[in-house]
């Protein structure tokens, strides 16, 4: 029985929530236990009725190449892409809600608990899996060493979506500590902190044992990516809970000093899960893909460095003109500006690495890509430094052009150079020779951008009329418009931005079904992207 | 530059690496987050603030699991339009016992610090049954199931003592009579004598137009009431609490 030791476990955690589930000093926590017992029963199910692996299955492994262990890797591929449609899919429903309120079902599905649904599925649900699956992948082949337990990459990477599900059901059933990009209540925090430190464990190991002398640039990213996150958890979500068997807890912290905390830790959740782990990204699969060197060693020391302690500054750029002291909100918005220059070094160093390859744009839809995403990298953090100006925070906070800001980053950058390393990875891990299309990933490539041009430009608008609008006064002296009448103006666009966040969402089906006729080993019967050599200008 | 040409020492030695990210992260959060705890002037010196009622406490966890702050900021910044609209800018005192702060990030509606008082009971609960109703262009979702929930008051005195634990001054008084200042608070003609010397500037009423049951409604629609009305302003010192 190969995964008897895995069904126990399993059957063990159902039965142990079952008992949570009745013991439950609140509505809320014995619903969300039940799920958790019903999704852990399951799981178990799933395993019990798996055929045996046979025994000979093991890879042949060349002699020259060391046996890496990329099951979960392959798993990760497929639930990236699927957490991503996911993601994107709650974000249209609830761009449609606040454009006609009445797509609102209360009480599971009014906005107020779809939002932090839709937040999650895309930053830890599709990316935290699309990172955990290519962190797998890089490290492995940096290190040219596998990792250093196959079982503890399966824990660490079932028992991050277990933290998934358990996010998103209480999300729906009410459980939250409003919290922004933190909401799950303290057991699902102290879920996630038994995961994240195995998962330092596995990295932090695979990187000690490798068979290079040098840990390459990525895994950095990579590493300095799962230290901060723990440290940031840990820290933001330290909070008293009201019972063991409930599901409320009240945040250590009050206040401004909570409220600094906070966006310490939202602002890193940024700059470290979508920034310097996607970094970590763009090193490998760049270089690999584009069949070059990174441009600049120095300049990525410089970069990485730089980048993680600026970063950490960033945070009281989120409460300009609040109540938070205004020397914090100086020394946030100084540190912003100058986290410019990192964030455009890591732009510059994987752009240059196409020199003498650009026309590879052209021709390599992955590429294309790459490049669109690194370009909305440089856009996005040139558009970060400048709202944290605290006279452009005085307008544009509040209103949707921070919505759009965001968008563009983890439209642009984070969704991009995600799909890019999917593409990459998925034919490579399956043994295919190609992806089932290449001409498909073209149009992923032209709705997604499509869709991030439309949703950016629209919350560009939308959010800078409001903010006019809020402020405006007639020659008498009295405030123009009421908050009503600025609520109504933006109606068309969030029309627009939904329509936006449809192409993305198409784009990201496109992907889904590209992805998975690939692994089924179909090549699509198409005319090849043609490839022929410019010719020499005569 | 030689002092890149050293880091090599760094790049093979992975516990090295660790130790060094994590002592630089950690710099910008001790300099600019740490200070704030323990530095006097953070938190200006104020009349009026005093921990939450049961009842508008509970109505804040409903606040907070509806996910009212996704839309609502409560936190009016110092600009003049902001003090027109909403009143006087917000404190840090006025969120001293906000465990955990309700600031918010985004006005998809209007902020909601000084609501209290501003709108009746009625208007309130009309409101939040079908927002459209009162206000044709307001995108809010209904509520209209809080009035039909009956208050879960099995966990009230629990909810002060974790708040306590916190760093909340209930008074032991206030916690062992949580769960009768609870229900006195939303019950019309109930003796608030205890209610009203535990908090000062309470608010007790039949909050939902039911006299019958206590709900959800009663509590949220208890917690908006007070929201903003606690510091007395007549007699606040900017001047003295510049920071």
């Amino acid at each position: 029985m190969h995964y008897l030791p895995w069904i126990i476990v399993l059957g063990g955690g159902a039965f142990f929530a079952l008992v949570l589930s009745g013991l439950g000093q609140d509505a809320a926590f014995s619903a969300h236990w039940g799920i958790i017992a019903v999704v852990l029963g399951l799981g178990a199910i799933i395993l019990m009725r798996r055929p045996e692996p046979a025994a000979v299955a093991a890879p042949v492994s060349r002699s020259d190449a060391p046996t890496y262990i990329d099951g979960p890797i392959r798993a990760g591929s497929i639930l990236t892409v699927f957490w991503g449609c996911v993601g994107f899919l709650v974000g249209l429903v609830i761009a449609l809600q606040l454009a006609w309120p009445d797509l609102n079902l209360e009480p599971w599905f009014n906005f107020g608990r779809m939002r932090p649904l839709h937040t999650s599925a895309v930053v830890f649900a599709f990316g935290g899996t699309a990172l955990i699956t290519t962190s797998f992948y890089v490290v492995q082949r940096t290190c040219r060493a596998p990792m250093i337990s196959e079982n503890l990459a399966w824990f660490v990477f079932w028992g991050y979506q277990l933290f998934i599900v358990m996010a998103a059901t209480g999300y729906l059933l009410g459980i939250t500590q409003s919290r922004e990009y933190a909401e799950p209540e303290w057991y699902v925090d102290l879920w996630l902190t038994i995961v994240w430190v195995a998962y330092l464990i596995l990295f932090l190991g695979t990187l000690i044992k490798r068979k290079e002398p040098h840990i390459y640039v990525a895994n950095w990213f990579y590493l300095a990516f799962i230290v901060t996150i723990a440290l940031l958890h840990v820290v933001n979500n330290l909070a008293m809970p009201v019972s063991l068997l409930g599901s409320k807890s009240y945040s250590l912290f009050s206040g401004v000093q909570d409220a600094l905390t906070q966006w310490w830790y939202g602002h890193n959740a940024v700059g470290f899960f979508l920034t310097a782990g996607f970094l970590g990204m763009m090193y490998y699969f760049m270089p690999k893909q584009a069949e070059r060197p990174v441009y600049s060693y120095r300049l990525s020391i410089i970069h990485f460095w730089a980048l993680i302690f600026l970063y950490i500054w960033a945070g009281p750029h989120h409460l300009h003109y609040t109540a938070l002291p205004d020397w914090a909100q100086t020394l946030g918005m100084v540190f912003s500006i100058m986290l410019w220059m990192p964030s455009w070094g890591g732009m510059i160093n994987g752009l240059m690495t196409l020199r003498g390859a650009w026309d590879k744009v052209r021709t390599d839809p992955i590429i294309r890509m790459m490049v669109i995403a690194i370009a909305f990298y440089g856009m996005s953090t040139f558009e970060g430094p400048v709202m944290s100006i605290k006279s452009v925070n005085g307008l544009s906070h509040y209103t949707d052009w921070t919505i759009g800001h965001v968008h563009s980053g983890a439209l642009g950058w984070v969704g991009m150079i995600s799909f890019a390393a999917v593409y990459f990875m998925v034919p490579r891990l399956w043994g295919r020779r190609q992806l089932y299309s290449p001409r498909m990933v073209n149009w992923h490539f032209w709705l997604a951008t499509t869709g991030i041009v439309i949703y950016a430009a629209v919350m560009w608008v939308s959010g800078i009329m409001q903010g006019l609008m809020w402020r405006e006064y007639d020659d008498q002296g009295f405030l123009v418009y009421s908050f009503a009448e600025t609520v109504a103006a933006l109606h068309p666009y969030y029309i627009a931005r939904a329509f936006g966040g449809l192409l993305y969402l198409a784009g990201g089906l496109v992907m889904a079904f590209n992805i998975w006729m690939t692994i089924r080993g179909r090549v699509r019967d198409e005319r090849p992207i043609p490839t022929t050599a410019l010719q020499p200008a005569e | 530059m030689d002092i890149l040409g050293k880091h090599g020492v760094i790049e093979r030695n992975a516990t090295l690496l660790l130790t060094l990210s994590l002592v630089v992260v950690c710099i910008g959060g001790i300099v600019e987050v740490a200070p704030l705890f323990y530095f006097q002037n953070t938190i200006e010196k104020v009349e009026g603030m005093r921990p939450y009622t049961p009842l508008e406490l509970a109505g804040r966890d409903i606040y907070i699991r509806e996910g009212c702050y996704t839309c609502h900021s409560q936190m009016i910044r110092p600009f003049r339009d902001e003090t027109e609209r909403y009143g006087h800018y917000s404190l840090a005192a006025e969120s001293m016992y906000d465990h955990s702060f309700q600031w918010g990030s985004k006005r998809t509606g209007p902020d909601l610090a000084r609501v209290g008082g501003r709108y009746s009971d009625e208007w309130h609960v009309e409101h939040l049954t079908n927002p459209q109703s009162l206000v044709p262009e307001s995108i809010m979702p209904k509520y209209g199931f809080l009035a039909e929930t009956d208050l879960d008051t099995n966990n009230t005195m629990a909810s002060l003592k974790a708040n306590v634990a916190v760093g909340v001054p209930y008074s032991e008084d206030a916690v062992a009579n949580a769960q009768r200042d609870l229900v006195a608070q939303a019950t019309p003609g109930a003796d608030t004598s205890g209610l009203i010397e535990r908090y000062n500037n309470v608010r007790a009423e039949d909050f939902d137009g039911d006299p019958k049951r206590i709900t959800e409604m009663d509590a949220l629609v208890a917690y908006l009431q007070m929201l903003g009305t606690l510091v007395d302003f007549t007699t606040y010192d900017a001047q003295a609490n510049f920071r």
